[in-house]
């Protein structure tokens, strides 16, 4: 648990000391930012279409320091020692997906009330985006932990992680934004399984990557 | 505590990317023992050393060991960021054990407050030491310590090993340069045909 906790604290700090936790914010910022010069300025539309915009966004933001999550650490030997000192790969990566969503979940929900108000969406939506999120982003976390382990290694990990990552997080962006709509309350239900699927999945999945990259 | 510690290798053979690295290698370390790895290059030095580590699987044979382990390989595992000593903390916190101690035996003391990436590879190397002192394990394993150590480094590294031998610890080291180990076993990897 201590270590658990150490862990997670480096990362947490890492994203926040070097300013890696700004980066999807500002992203997140700028695509909602940018959505309206695209489209144009009809409200109803910015309205009716900006949440999904946000969702995308989201997802986007989630998959930006992907290269910076795992791949370091096991090119300067940090998982090595860590496996010596009898700490297992599955730990290693549950503290390295709370680190990740620490740094960039709280940020992002703060950062959704500036894009809600870009995009037009009232009170109401705005709840249910941050619901939303609130509970689609560990998901998202888990997922991009699971891609950085994955590509861990791999050149051009960037481009590939974006392959890999898009059709595992289609579910999370399709009830996500489904949770936006008035009756989505089943959406936001299932959006919460799908998060929940993706968390408990990650540290086997992301374990296994991490000792057959030591082969 | 120390003193407890113990690696045994029986039959092990080892395999990388489908190559046969080396095979029925048998040896034992009991507390104060240390033992010298040595052969050319690519002959599986490193491997032998992970090995022991657990970081690697044998192809067959059976590994025993008891206490705790410190590896010393070629990378640092050291945050390039942070001052020297808070990144040695990490490690220290961890073990149990202190940065302070450590950084004046490899005499890095000086340079507590520089940031990891500023220091030279002879500095890199001693900071690993000071990371593998800081452990307070019973199994030291060390793969290739001389590396870019300078006369008195080298002097402080036998130093170290023996010192860590007289209080019952156990030393397994990779070289190809003498270390200046007394009464170390010799574990020998040849070329195979």
């Amino acid at each position: 648990m201590k270590t658990f906790l150490a862990l997670a604290a480096r990362d947490v700090r890492l994203a926040y000391g070097r300013g890696g936790a700004t980066l999807p914010i500002i992203f997140f910022l700028l695509v909602a930012t940018l959505y309206p010069f695209g489209v144009g300025p009809d409200g109803n539309l910015l309205a009716k279409t900006g949440g999904g915009v946000l969702w995308i966004a989201a997802l986007l933001a989630s998959l930006l320091p992907v290269d910076r999550l795992i791949a370091p650490d096991m090119d300067q030997g940090l998982l090595d020692q860590l496996a010596v000192r009898g700490v297992s790969e599955e730990s290693i990566v549950l503290a390295k997906f709370a680190g990740h969503w620490l740094g960039f979940g709280p940020p992002l929900l703060i950062a959704a009330v500036p894009a809600a108000a870009l995009l037009r969406l009232d009170a109401t939506m705005l709840v249910r985006l941050e619901l939303g999120l609130l509970i689609g982003t560990p998901g998202l976390a888990a997922l991009s932990v699971l891609i950085a382990a994955l590509t861990a290694g791999v050149r051009g990990a960037g481009a590939l992680a974006g392959l890999l990552m898009l059709p595992l997080a289609v579910p999370l962006l399709i009830f996500g934004a489904g949770s936006l709509d008035p009756y989505g309350g089943s959406a936001l239900k299932l959006l919460a399984a799908t998060s929940l699927l993706a968390i408990a999945m990650t540290p086997f999945a992301a374990g296994a990557a991490i000792r057959a990259a030591r082969e | 505590m120390m003193g407890q510690g113990q690696l045994r290798f029986e039959d092990i053979s080892c395999q990388r990317g489908g190559r046969l690295l080396f095979e029925n290698l048998s040896f034992a370390l009991g507390p104060g023992d240390a033992a010298v790895v040595s052969g050319p290059n690519g002959i599986g030095k490193s491997s032998l050393l992970r090995l022991a580590a657990g970081l690697l699987m044998a192809a067959s044979g059976t590994i025993q060991r008891a206490g705790r382990i410190a590896l010393a390989d070629e990378s640092l595992a050291l945050d390039r960021h942070l001052p020297l000593q808070e990144a040695l903390g990490f490690w220290a916190k961890m073990d149990g054990g202190t940065t302070g101690k450590a950084l004046t035996v490899v005499s890095l003391d000086h340079l507590a407050q520089v940031p990891v990436r500023m220091l030279s590879t002879g500095q890199r190397k001693r900071a690993t030491l000071a990371r593998i002192l800081a452990s307070c394990s019973d199994i030291w394993l060390l793969d290739e310590p001389a590396n870019g150590l300078d006369l008195a480094s080298l002097e402080v590294l036998s130093q170290m090993i023996a010192c860590h031998r007289a209080c019952g610890g156990i030393v397994l080291a990779a070289s190809h340069q003498p270390l200046g180990i007394e009464q170390a076993q010799d574990i020998r990897l040849e070329a195979r045909p």
